[in-house]
């Protein structure tokens, strides 16, 4: 009798309720709630000291990636190895019992399964194609190992964070403000569809190449349809890099040849597609046990057996060739990257300006895994992640400031808060500021605003304004006025107060540019240039003060 | 010549003409359909669903109708018996430390100043009545500390809620729309602990939360999106307002303060500070207007930055005529000669005398007329 059947009195089978499949699943409906529960926290007043980027430190990629491009573990890192851990006795559990992502490929494939019979068995055997997410991953640590961190593009869980806050999370939104308004509309009080928002209080928001980031999630969910878990077996850097070490887990699927019947059944539900009705192939299984439930014979259990190549394929089918090929790729891809020549410290773009507390831009790109945690927490909308535009290929969907849509407020530094790897690092609303004991080095400059003056109300057209100066919050103002009393051409007499600059009091927090009214093209816009996270892209030999002035 | 073959019909082919019952059932589904087609399309605008375009000539291929505007009633109420005068002014003595430098003031020093300047111009009592819904409007603009004097003290907005309520308001609401991002201001200027100790309720902006407001005889925004949820079923609204500094238009105090419920670009109005603020008074019409006078930005207006533009005044204003209050403390709490006096202030009681219906209270800039201001020290 298998374990997973009983014998009802009347002689008939029926599954038990109580069998190690559902625990499964109460296990992945837990840690997919988890998930949801900390990019729904990630905002202002709700985050409150939460751990909500914990999931992206338990990342054994990350760990790992971020150890080959930075030669140390940052802060909460080193959590990774709990899940290698717990690899290296149960196998990739992490796959089918903890990973959100997995969760949702297997939800959506189980969903929209229209395969019975012979072609669902068919569906989960082994494909060679397989091995192609073990030379993504070769080529992504040896790209960390030289100094560009491009494992988040695949990563699953950082893949899972960057489409909820880019994607999903304004998709809900606009959709509970439906729901809100058509409350209203019935005349019904409730306050409940704005408690759930993922952001409530704020306009809605809006993120740079969403349709991108949301298209991608489809598309690979989306391939469920077609072959079970493709990206999960095909495409998972983290699955493979688990792959890799699960080959020597202590525990296992075994079957028990003289029970087998060879009927094959056991490939209906498996989700790794690791053969279990053959040599079970070690680093494909995600231990999911919907074999164990499969089997009528009741062959197949999970215990701690020998590694008899006569029974397992322990290691990653990827031949040797294929290897070097992906080494060599890999070795390749760094240069072709870096000498792209987009984001070099003489011509980068003034578009990539980078959130306050962020490293200097090469250690930026050592360190930030583009799981846009830092994008999800900020509350002006202002962090967006980047497009080709602001950094090229290397620095895509990494975050950046566009000063049109929000901008950075003074003393907030949420983003420095849930970043999980120090690419922004942990500041305090003094160092911000420049006060305290910081006074000496001066506040963090995120680049510098400049005129526009042919586009400037006041200075070209004669028409007063000066929101730019109104707004400025450094004390004293970096924007200051000359004014000037003139007649305009209709003969009115309009005291015009033209604005300017003075750079050296300049932070870059581009609440200048977000309220000028010229809105297409900002007659006052800030860029990179003059950011002090490095040395590289000063702007100014020196700061002037008033100070300097007194003693002259 | 041999007679043409009738060709040979295929043995499974099976002639089935349409029966009577199936033709009937086809000609009804058809003329139903066809029928409801041109009901929607041609039936008169005010029947049910119909489909004509209501729009006239001209405006035709507009696609969305343009929102229907809503009004704001008149909040204010009448003068209490035996009171004249317009402005209640409530002073206090300021503790110093043993460096010279000005104390805070205790809460309920400030509860007293709160209660005397209302009590002058007719006790909160006379204003709120049992059952009330109540709108204060506090400045929130921007993310700074209190004593940054840039955002309206916490601690008269608690205890203008706690005033309103043991009056026996029914509910507090406090709503502002924030220059910066909302969460932050509500939360930097410590206003929602102010609201959750006091026992009112914060409104913040979001996208469901704007309509377009029509005000008469407004130069500016006669129709200009509001931000109006808070607003349903308000009965009465108070204006909590500092007293700042302002580069471009000289001074914000109680005035300008109801900028802060304005949407859409109203960042373009900047262009004509004076016509704008000027059509506040017409836009709203509160019951009462608080200044607060204790934290008085002196310099770097309206967003401040430095404790030291701050001076400690020691007055709290409670007016029922917002020009002569503005007027009466650019010059006695920004210490500024009265020639360089905001021209919205002027405008705005011309335009309101322009406006106004027969019988309406104007407003009056003039604060020196004999009994309009009557002052307590506590």
């Amino acid at each position: 009798m298998s374990e997973a059947v009983k014998l009802k009195p009347d002689g008939t089978r029926v599954r038990k309720f109580l069998r190690i499949t559902n625990v499964r699943l109460l296990s992945q409906v837990f840690f997919f709630a988890v998930f949801v529960l900390s990019v729904w926290l990630t905002f202002t007043d709700r985050l409150e000291g939460y751990p909500v980027s914990r999931i992206l430190e338990f990342d054994p990629l990350v760990m790992i990636a971020n150890i080959l491009s930075t030669h140390y573990i940052y802060r909460y890192l080193g959590w990774g190895l709990l899940i290698l851990g717990v690899t290296l006795l149960f196998g990739r559990v992490f796959c089918n019992w903890i990973c959100p992502y997995g969760t949702l490929h297997q939800f959506i494939g189980w969903l929209f399964n229209t395969r019975n019979g012979k072609l669902r068995i068919d569906s989960n055997r082994y494909r060679g194609m397989f091995y192609f997410k073990y030379a993504i991953l070769i080529v992504m640590l040896i790209m960390a190992a030289f100094g560009s961190l491009q494992i988040g593009l695949l990563d699953p869980i950082c893949l899972m964070y960057r489409t909820f806050a880019t994607a999903i999370a304004p998709a809900v939104d606009m959709g509970l403000v439906e729901a809100s308004d058509a409350a209203k509309a019935m005349q019904i009080e409730t306050t409940v569809f704005d408690a759930l928002k993922f952001k409530p209080g704020v306009e809605s928001r809006v993120f740079q190449g969403s349709f991108w980031i949301g298209l991608m999630i489809v598309a690979l969910v989306g391939a469920n349809v077609v072959i079970p878990r493709f990206f999960c077996r095909t495409l998972c850097p983290l699955g493979a890099l688990l792959g890799v070490i699960s080959r020597f887990s202590l525990f296992r699927i075994n079957r028990d040849v003289h029970k087998c019947t060879d009927c094959n059944l056991c490939l209906t539900r498996c989700e790794g597609a690791a053969d279990p009705m053959g040599q079970v192939r070690l680093s494909e299984c995600f231990s999911c046990m919907n074999c164990i439930d499969d089997c009528p014979e009741d062959a197949l259990s999970f215990t701690m057996f020998g590694l008899d190549t006569k029974q397992v394929v322990a290691a990653p089918d990827i031949s040797r060739r294929k290897v070097v090929f992906a080494a060599l790729s890999g070795v390749l891809a760094y240069p072709f990257i870096r000498n792209h020549g987009v984001n070099t410290d003489f011509n980068f773009q003034g578009s990539l300006i980078r959130p306050p507390g962020s490293v200097e831009e090469s250690d930026f790109l050592r360190k930030c895994i583009k799981c846009d945690q830092c994008i999800n927490a900020c509350p002006t909308n202002v962090l967006q992640p980047a497009t080709w535009q602001e950094g090229g290929i290397e620095a895509l969907w990494t975050p950046v400031m566009k000063f049109t849509i929000g901008h950075c407020q003074l003393k907030c530094t949420l983003c420095s808060e849930v970043c999980p790897t120090g690419a922004i690092r942990r500041i305090t609303v003094e160092e911000k500021l420049g006060k305290g004991t910081y006074e000496e080095v001066g506040p963090i400059r995120l680049g510098t605003a400049f005129f526009n003056t042919g586009r400037c109300l006041p200075h070209a057209m004669e028409i007063p304004c000066v929101v730019c100066e109104e707004v400025c919050p450094t004390s004293p103002k970096a924007i200051q006025t000359k004014d000037m009393e003139v007649k305009d051409v209709y003969g009115n007499v309009v005291v015009l107060n033209k604005p300017f600059m003075v750079p050296d009091l300049c932070i870059g927090c581009g609440i200048c540019e977000t309220e000028c009214p010229i809105k297409d093209e900002r007659a006052v816009y800030v860029t990179a240039v003059g950011e002090n996270r490095g040395t590289h892209r000063r702007m100014l030999l020196k700061h002037r003060t008033y100070a300097d002035q007194a003693q002259a | 010549m041999a007679k043409k073959e009738k060709p040979v019909q295929h043995p499974d082919y099976v002639k089935t003409p349409m029966d009577r019952r199936q033709f009937f059932a086809r000609i009804a589904a058809a003329s139903g359909i066809a029928g409801a087609v041109g009901y929607a399309g041609w039936a008169p605008e005010n029947w049910p669903l119909s489909l004509k375009d209501k729009r006239e000539p001209g405006m035709r291929s507009l696609i969305s109708q343009k929102p229907k505007p809503i009004q704001l009633k008149d909040y204010r109420v009448e003068r209490a018996q035996g009171i004249i005068a317009d402005i209640g002014i409530a002073r206090a003595d300021r503790k110093y430390d043993e460096g010279g430098k000005p104390l805070e003031f205790e809460p309920e020093v400030l509860q007293n100043l709160l209660h005397a300047a209302v009590d002058q111009v007719g006790g909160i009592k006379h204003f709120i009545k049992k059952g009330d819904i109540v709108l204060i409007k506090p400045n929130v603009a921007f993310d700074r500390s209190p004593n940054l004097g840039a955002t309206s003290n916490p601690t008269i907005v608690e205890q203008m809620i706690r005033m309103v309520l043991d009056a026996g308001a029914q509910e507090v609401r406090v709503a502002d729309n924030p220059i910066e991002a909302p969460h932050d201001c509500f939360r930097k200027s410590k206003i929602d602990q102010a609201i959750a100790n006091g026992g009112g309720r914060a409104y913040l902006p979001d996208s469901n939360s704007f309509q377009v407001l029509h005000t008469p005889g407004a130069q500016l925004i006669e129709n200009w999106y509001f931000f109006h949820r808070p607003f349903t079923n308000v009965d009465k609204v108070i204006g909590i307002s500092p007293v700042k500094d302002h580069n471009l238009c000289h001074a914000s105090m109680g005035m300008k303060n109801w900028y802060g419920l304005l949407g859409g670009t109203r960042n373009q109005f900047h262009q004509d500070i004076n016509g704008i603020i000027s059509d506040f008074p017409l836009m709203m019409k509160p019951t009462l207007t608080i200044l607060d006078g204790t934290n008085i930005l002196m310099e770097n207006g309206p967003t401040g930055g430095d404790p030291s533009n701050v001076r400690k005044g020691n007055v709290v204003i409670a007016s029922l005529d917002v020009a002569a209050s503005d007027s009466w403390a650019f010059e006695n709490c920004l210490e500024r000669r009265p020639e360089t006096q905001p021209d919205y202030l002027r405008i705005a009681v011309e335009k309101y005398a322009k406006a106004a219906k027969p019988g309406d209270r104007l407003l009056d800039l003039d604060w020196k007329k004999p009994g309009r201001i009557k002052e307590l020290h506590i």
